[in-house]
């Protein structure tokens, strides 16, 4: 019956076009379907936009650009039934756009950019040379809140709420700074992954060009969590310091937002299965059980007993008395294996990984896949990430008129769109078609030296 | 490089840089050599690589490693004049690098190979050894000015001190690099890292110098790759393009063409030592033999020359292959169509000489097709097949775990040597690279228990 209704109202809206006298509000219950999903790839999503970023500047006039290159880039489709469309490309924007809207795709990945067209990669596969190989990706990170599990007690899986939420924060904050203060990269896009967690897109050029053994180098150095779920200790470090890029995340991201916000929000030591948990961190024994012992008779004060007992811990873990091996680190392995980025490996190591395309919709959770802005990520909030029903019951309370860009803009995607053009795309075309001139440029230069030679 | 025949004589260039007798091997020396030489140096220099590769892939540490490649060196490739030596090297690893520029496989391996070979060379040479080999890669980098080392001095003392180097002062050099061109020390977190430049430390510069010299190497595999297709192949026909190719599947071991002395194998214990001792690859064979009475030729090859080697005489030969195939094809058959290879085999027909049983590398580069059952089973066999036969062969489930990593990261024979160990409760340091090596160090394991038991 509902579904019925919606269908009418699909059809009804495609004919009349929207915004003529829809009925307002209820008609587009939360969720996801195929028939919302045709209007948004239909009047919403920003194929301009991706085209434009997925060109990096070739799709110019200059004379340096390379006119294949959009058209090499592997796309891939799933769609409704499960059916997995992989090795798509497409010559232009109308070609990606025609093929999104016939196909509507509930989930499009981007893969890598390939020597050749990988559409054709079986004609080059016949001709005996294997040149059907990725050269172009962009370095890319995935991070999923279901993997702290361990360290999170309000929610569990794919599950998020605004208590553990924030881990996400501290994760983007830490991986970005080394990205840019560290790597020296520039042009790094954060997007929402529609449900629990976060991608990155690290796209200047030297970050595209990376080898895989340079991407599992940057993987690694990102990287501390060893051990598994047997495990109980999950950070080590080891050393007489921490390395700069560790230092730096603990004393500017971590340790304040452990000790001022997470040990409250998760109450890690108000309840002894939680804080128990932490005390098996402490190499020694004595001193676990010290603290154990206090813990025990549960006196009463008047500061919060989660910040109360943290202070204990490290009151006597760090007295200086404690000269024992292995100790002297225990307070930071703490608080790191509680908030450090805990990334997916594999996803970055690789070229040829595929990662979901920004601006897709969740197909579980209707929730479109926005941009964080990591300036101010702590502001982001999940819950209140436009849904596909939120922007077709804006459409169709008339937000779109003419049928025009400034459309998009009074939507409730319109902020999302504005952020990605202006602190994402432009400066990363700017850089992109300087890149293109001066290599431009450079080859010019060599063929006149080798002609004087 | 020009190659003589064996009455030419080989002859001397400069000793080179008194510091190093470590080449960068820039361009293919003015060198002439005997064709003799030609051969037996890359061989030589093969077994420090097949060494090198075989360690690796071991998991050896670093400093194990260093050990290894420095035997492995001292024992394959000194000589006593140092010229000659200086020779040797530079000659083996131009000729190798005919052999191994000719397929993607084999140039990755040569690289890595190499480049690991270069490294623990490095590494053991004296500081100002390694100063003028720096010079001589004649890198774009400059050492940090003063300035800028008080600049960062801090994050500089910090990350040494973080993975357990000596803390830098102000007379250490570093090189501000590109972090892509150390991606060892990123991974490791043994730099510090600014903006995407690397403070490599004077001690860290190996790091930086193997991909120098991988980049390099790699770049003229592909230009020597290019010559030999375009004219080295042709031109050297009938005298060089032979020893290249043969030397890209040589295997080095003992050949095992002699029956072993020990003990011969008679036609009544056969079935039980298959079982026993047979690595899964003849295994397999035996069986499927016993079960269809046939084998195709690439079969009856791998199976019969390791029959060979492992002691079955010509005459038992005869019987026992005569006895399965007769039950297909008939007596009469048999004798017209088959013996006679049987007979070849054992070098008493056409060129009569001895046919040598395959080892690992040759089996595993074979390309078994439908209907036949040679072959590497890890190699060859589907995930499935090669667990259940595993399984038959009493492999546990642990054991089978570990071995299908090895399969899975194409290490066929370290997947055999898991599972020589699982089946015989023992371990195989020497790693399996031969179905007859797996058989005899079967055999002595068995004996020595059935010895120990009778005592
Ligand atoms: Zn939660």
């Amino acid at each position: 019956m509902v579904r019925e209704e919606v269908d009418n109202m699909v059809e009804d809206m495609v004919i009349d076009g929207v915004g003529t006298e829809q009925k307002p509000s209820s008609e587009f219950p939360e969720g996801f379907n195929a028939n919302y999903l045709k209007i948004y790839y239909g009047k919403l999503f920003p194929f301009a936009d991706m085209h434009k970023w997925m060109s990096y500047g070739n799709d110019g006039k200059h004379p340096g650009c390379d006119q294949s290159y959009f058209g090499r880039r592997e796309f891939s489709f799933t769609l409704d039934n499960d059916i997995y469309l992989r090795f798509q490309s497409f010559n232009n924007v109308a070609e990606l756009e025609n093929a999104i809207k016939e196909k509507c795709p509930f989930k499009i990945d981007i893969g890598p950019v390939y020597s050749v067209d990988p559409a054709k990669r079986h004609a080059y596969a016949q001709s005996g040379d294997n040149i059907f190989t990725p050269v172009e990706r962009e370095l890319i990170f995935d991070i999923d809140i279901s993997d702290y599990d361990d360290v999170r007690f309000c929610c569990s899986g794919a599950d998020v709420c605004s208590e553990c939420w924030p881990l996400m924060t501290v994760a983007i904050k830490v991986i970005d700074t080394a990205l840019r203060d560290d790597f020296g990269f520039n042009h790094i896009l954060w997007v929402y992954s529609g449900r629990r967690g976060v991608h990155c897109w690290v796209c200047d050029g030297k970050a595209r060009r990376l080898n895989n053994e340079q991407r599992a180098a940057i993987t690694e150095y990102l990287h501390v969590h060893k051990g598994n779920e047997n495990s109980l200790k999950k950070v080590t470090l080891a050393g007489r310091s921490l390395h700069p890029f560790l230092g730096r995340s603990y004393a500017e991201v971590l340790k304040d937002f452990f000790e001022e916000k997470y040990i409250l929000s998760q109450n890690l030591f108000s309840d002894e299965e939680r804080y128990e948990k932490i005390l098996e961190m402490i190499p020694d024994e004595s001193i676990s059980s010290e603290l154990r012992g206090k813990w025990l008779d549960n006196k009463r004060s008047r500061d919060d007993i989660n910040v109360v007992r943290w202070g204990q811990l490290k009151h006597l873990l760090q007295s200086g008395k404690q000269k024992v091996q292995g100790i002297h680190r225990s307070v930071e392995e703490i608080v790191f294996s509680f908030t450090y980025p805990r990334l997916d490996l594999e996803v970055s190591k690789h070229m040829n990984h595929l990662l979901k395309a920004p601006f897709c919709v969740h197909p579980k959770t209707g929730r479109v896949c926005v941009p964080i802005d990591p300036k101010h990520c702590e502001e982001f909030d999940p819950s209140a990430v436009p849904t596909l029903s939120k922007l077709l019951k804006e459409l169709n309370m008339g937000a779109l008129g003419t049928g025009g860009e400034e459309e998009l803009e009074n939507t409730l995607l319109g902020k999302s769109i504005r952020y990605f053009r202006s602190s994402f795309l432009q400066p990363l075309l700017k850089s992109c078609k300087e890149e293109i001139e001066s290599s431009y440029a450079a080859k010019i230069q060599q063929s006149k030296n080798s002609l004087s030679w | 490089m020009e190659i003589v025949g064996s009455r030419g004589k080989s002859s001397v260039s400069s000793a080179g840089d008194a510091f190093t007798d470590i080449q960068l091997y820039r361009s293919a020396p003015e060198l002439e050599v005997r064709l003799e030489d030609f051969e037996l140096y890359a061989v030589h220099r093969l077994r420090v690589l097949k060494g090198i590769s075989d360690g690796l892939s071991r998991g050896k540490k670093p400093n194990e490693m260093e050990d290894l490649v420095n035997e492995l060196w001292e024992v394959n490739m000194k000589r006593s004049e140092a010229s000659e030596f200086v020779n040797k090297d530079i000659i083996s690893h131009f000729v190798l690098r005919l052999v191994y520029c000719r397929e993607e496989e084999l140039r990755k391996w040569f690289l890595s190979m190499e480049t690991t070979l270069f490294r623990y060379r490095f590494q053991r040479e004296s500081p100002e050894a390694q100063r003028a080999l720096l010079a001589e890669f004649n890198l774009p980098y400059k050492a940090v000015s003063s300035a800028e080392y008080e600049s960062v001095k801090d994050k500089l003392k910090q990350a040494a001190r973080s993975s357990g180097q000596s803390v830098p002062s102000a007379d250490t050099i570093f090189y501000k690099v590109p972090f892509e061109q150390v991606p060892d020390l990123v991974a490791s977190r043994r730099v510090f890292i600014l903006k995407g430049y690397a403070y490599v430390a004077m001690n860290q510069v190996v790091s930086l110098l193997m991909t120098q010299y991988r980049s390099n190497l790699s770049k003229a595999l592909v230009l020597t790759n290019r010559k030999w297709t375009s004219m080295i192949r042709e031109q050297e026909k009938d005298r060089l393009t032979p020893i290249v190719e043969a030397l890209s599947t040589s295997y080095l071991g003992p050949d095992y063409s002699q029956p072993i002395e020990c003990a011969d194998i008679s036609l009544k214990d056969i079935d039980q030592v298959a079982k026993s001792s047979f690595p899964l690859c003849m295994r397999h064979l035996f069986e499927k033999l016993r079960e269809d009475h046939h084998l195709k030729h690439g079969g009856r090859m791998q199976l019969g020359l390791f029959l060979k080697g492992v002691g079955l005489k010509l005459d038992d030969a005869l019987a026992f292959w005569k006895a399965e195939f007769s039950r297909k094809v008939g007596a009469e058959r048999f004798d017209k169509e088959y013996a006679y290879s049987i007979r070849h085999n054992y070098g008493k027909e056409g060129k009569r000489t001895d046919y040598t049983p395959y080892s690992c590398q040759k089996i595993i580069s074979s390309t078994p097709g439908v209907g036949d059952h040679h072959g590497c089973p890890y190699r060859h066999f589907s995930e499935e097949n090669l667990r259940a036969a595993l399984n038959k062969m009493g492999v546990g489930n642990r054991a089978v775990e570990d071995v299908m990593d090895k399969v899975r990261s194409r290490h066929y024979q370290l997947a055999c040597t898991l599972t020589f160990e699982a089946v015989h409760g023992a371990s195989c340091d020497a790693g399996i690279n031969h179905p007859n090596q797996y058989y005899i160090d079967s055999q002595k394991i068995l004996e020595s228990r059935k010895n120990s038991k009778g005592n």
